[in-house]
C-alpha cells in the first residue's frame, strides 16, 4: 500500500495538473442520470416560494399607499432575494452528500487519485461543475422571473453572475468542510444551524433592518446578505429603487470572492491532508 | 427452537401486539442515542421559522383579518408553524429514515425474522415518529407561549392534534416510501410537501386565494391540521372542527392500511 501511494505521489508531483475537465465530465455524467429530480428541487422549489411568498404574502403586504420597501412590489423583493438564496441552497446540496459519498461510500475520489489526476484537479473539476449547475439554476430562475414580471429590465440578467458568485461563496467553504469531515451527521447541523437561518435572516423575505441590531450586524457576516444586496440593486428595473454605489458594490463582490477563494484553498489543503498520506 | 416456524401467523391480539411494536420503538430509541444531536436540532427549525415569520414578516404585514377581526401576524402564523413542523417531522421520519432502513441497513428483514408482523412494524415505526413529534410539539408550544403568541388554554389540545397530524403524514409517508427506488426520489416527496407548506392557508388566510383555488387548498391534509391548531391556539372552538379531525383520521387509517399491505408484499413474499 505504502509503496503504491508513494509512487503516485512522485508521479503526481511531476505531472502538469490540467486534468480537471475530466473530473467535471465525471460529475456531469452523474448529473445526466439524476437531472429530472434536481429540476424539481432546484427550479420548482424557488418558483413555489416565489408564488407562495411573493404573490401570496404580497397580496396582504402590498396595499394602496403601503409596501414593505418603498416603491418595490413584494414579489419583486422576494424574487431578487430568491435568485441568490436558491444558488446558496443548490451549492450546499452539490457539495455535501455527493462529495462525501465520493470519498467515503463510493470511493470515486480514491479511483480518481489512482489515475494521473491530482488533488487540485478534483477540487477544480468539482468547482467547474458547481459553477455550471449554479449558472443553470440561476439563469432558469431569472428568465422565469423576468417573464412573469417579478424582475424587470435587462439589467436583471446581471443577477445571474452575482447569484453564481454568491453560490460559490457558500459552495467552496462547504466543500472544504465536507472533504475534511469524518461523518455525515454534521450535514444535518449545517443545514439546520447555518443554511436555514441564513435563508431566513439574510434579507430574502424581509429587510434585515427589521432585525434587532445585534442580529442585523450578524446578518452582514452572511455572504447571502451581500449577494442579495447586489441582486436587488440590478433586478428591480431602473431607476433602481434599492441602488448600491460603485464602491460599496466592489466591497460586496470582494467579500463574496474572499469566501470563495478561502474555501477553494482550504478545500485543496484538507482534501490533500485526507487523501494523500 | 426445534419446532418449525409457521410461515403465516395470525397477528397477535391487542396487548401483546402492542408490546411487539413497542420493541421496535425501544430499538429506535436506543439507536437515537447515537444521533442525539440531530434529534435535538430538529426543535430549532420551526423556532427559526416562527421568529422569521412572526417578527420579520409580521412587521411588513401588520394585522391579518381572520373572520372579520384583526389578528397580529405572529399569532396568526405561530399555529401554522406548529402544524407544519408536526408534518415535516413525521414525513422526515417516515420517508428518509425508513428508506435507509428498508434499502440500506435492511433492518426490517431482520425484524421480520422475529415474531414481529408487518402491521406491528408499521405501528412501531409510526409510533416512534409520533413520540418524537410529541417532544417537538410540546417544546414548540412552550416557546410560542413564552413569546406571547398563544391566546387560550385550549392550545394544550394542539399537542394531541399535532400527534394526529403526525399520524396522518407518517402513515402516508411510510406507504409512499415503499415505492421509492433511490434517494433521488426523495426530491419528489419535497415537491408534495413544499406546496402544502406554502399553500395550506399557512402564511395567509384562505380568503386571500381566488375562489377556484380555495377549494383546492381545502383538500390538502395540512390545511385541516393548520385550521385545527389555529382554532385551538386562538381559542375559537366550533363543531366544524370535527370535520378536520375526521378528515385526518380517515387519512391515517388509509395510510396504515396501505403501509401494511406494501410491507407485506415487499418483504413477506
Amino acid at each position: 500500500m505504502t509503496t503504491r501511494t508513494g509512487e503516485r505521489r512522485t508521479w503526481a508531483r511531476s505531472a502538469v495538473g490540467g486534468g480537471w475537465p475530466s473530473v467535471t465530465g465525471y460529475w456531469l455524467t452523474v448529473y445526466r442520470r439524476i437531472w429530472k429530480s434536481t429540476v424539481a428541487s432546484s427550479l420548482l422549489v424557488p418558483l413555489l416560494y416565489l408564488a407562495g411568498m411573493g404573490y401570496g404574502l404580497g397580496a396582504i403586504i402590498d396595499s394602496p399607499g403601503r409596501s414593505a420597501v418603498p416603491g418595490v412590489a413584494y414579489v419583486g423583493f422576494v424574487a431578487t432575494g430568491l435568485v441568490a438564496a436558491q444558488t446558496m441552497m443548490t451549492a450546499v446540496a452539490e457539495t455535501t452528500y455527493s462529495v462525501f459519498g465520493a470519498i467515503k461510500w463510493q470511493r470515486t475520489y480514491h479511483a480518481m487519485l489512482a489515475s494521473p489526476l491530482q488533488v487540485a484537479d478534483l477540487v477544480r473539476g468539482h468547482l467547474a461543475y458547481l459553477a455550471l449547475r449554479l449558472l443553470m439554476v440561476s439563469t432558469a430562475f431569472a428568465l422565469v422571473a423576468l417573464a412573469i414580471g417579478a424582475m424587470t429590465g435587462w439589467a436583471a440578467l446581471l443577477t445571474v453572475p452575482i447569484a453564481v458568485l454568491g453560490g460559490l461563496a457558500f459552495g467552496l467553504p462547504v466543500y472544504a468542510y465536507t472533504v475534511g469531515t469524518a461523518s455525515d451527521e454534521g450535514f444535518n447541523m449545517l443545514n439546520r444551524f447555518v443554511i436555514m437561518p441564513l435563508f431566513l435572516f439574510s434579507g430574502t423575505f424581509f429587510p434585515i433592518s427589521q432585525l434587532p441590531a445585534v442580529l442585523e450586524w450578524l446578518a452582514w457576516a452572511s455572504p447571502l446578505t451581500h449577494a442579495i444586496t447586489l441582486t436587488r440593486a440590478v433586478g428591480l428595473g431602473s431607476p433602481a429603487p434599492l441602488p448600491v454605489e460603485a464602491w460599496p458594490a466592489v466591497l460586496h463582490v470582494a467579500y463574496l470572492v474572499a469566501w470563495a477563494v478561502a474555501g477553494y484553498l482550504l478545500g485543496v489543503r484538507r482534501l490533500r491532508a485526507r487523501m494523500v498520506v | 427452537m426445534a419446532t418449525a416456524i409457521p410461515t403465516r401467523r395470525r397477528s397477535l391480539p391487542f396487548p401483546i401486539a402492542f408490546s411487539a411494536s413497542a420493541a421496535l420503538v425501544e430499538r429506535n430509541m436506543r439507536a437515537a442515542r447515537s444521533y442525539w444531536r440531530t434529534f435535538v436540532s430538529g426543535f430549532f427549525e420551526p423556532v427559526f421559522y416562527l421568529f422569521a415569520m412572526g417578527v420579520g414578516i409580521g412587521a411588513l404585514v401588520g394585522d391579518v383579518q381572520v373572520d372579520g377581526r384583526a389578528v397580529p401576524y405572529a399569532i396568526f402564523v405561530a399555529p401554522a408553524m406548529m402544524a407544519t413542523s408536526a408534518m415535516n417531522g413525521a414525513i422526515y421520519d417516515s420517508t428518509a429514515n425508513v428508506f435507509g432502513k428498508l434499502k440500506h441497513s435492511k433492518l426490517y428483514e431482520s425484524v421480520l425474522a422475529t415474531p414481529l408482523r408487518p402491521l406491528e412494524v408499521a405501528v412501531g415505526e409510526i409510533s416512534w415518529a409520533l413520540l418524537r413529534g410529541l417532544v417537538y410539539s410540546c417544546a414548540f408550544l412552550l416557546v410560542a407561549a413564552v413569546a406571547g403568541f398563544v391566546q387560550s388554554w385550549w392550545a394544550l389540545l394542539a399537542i394531541p392534534v399535532c400527534t394526529l397530524i403526525g399520524l396522518a403524514f407518517a402513515s402516508l409517508g411510510m406507504a409512499a416510501t415503499t415505492f421509492m427506488r433511490s434517494w433521488n426520489d426523495m426530491d419528489y416527496v419535497q415537491l408534495i410537501i413544499l406546496p402544502m407548506f406554502l399553500f395550506s392557508a399557512t402564511f395567509y388566510p384562505l380568503s386571500t386565494y381566488p375562489d377556484v383555488l380555495q377549494g383546492v387548498v381545502q383538500v390538502t391534509p395540512l390545511y385541516h391540521g393548520v385550521a385545527l391548531v389555529r382554532a385551538l391556539m386562538m381559542g375559537e372552538l366550533s363543531l366544524g372542527l370535527g370535520v378536520h379531525v375526521a378528515y385526518l383520521l380517515a387519512l391515517s387509517a388509509f395510510g396504515l392500511w396501505a403501509t401494511t399491505r406494501r410491507i407485506t408484499r415487499l418483504l413477506m413474499t
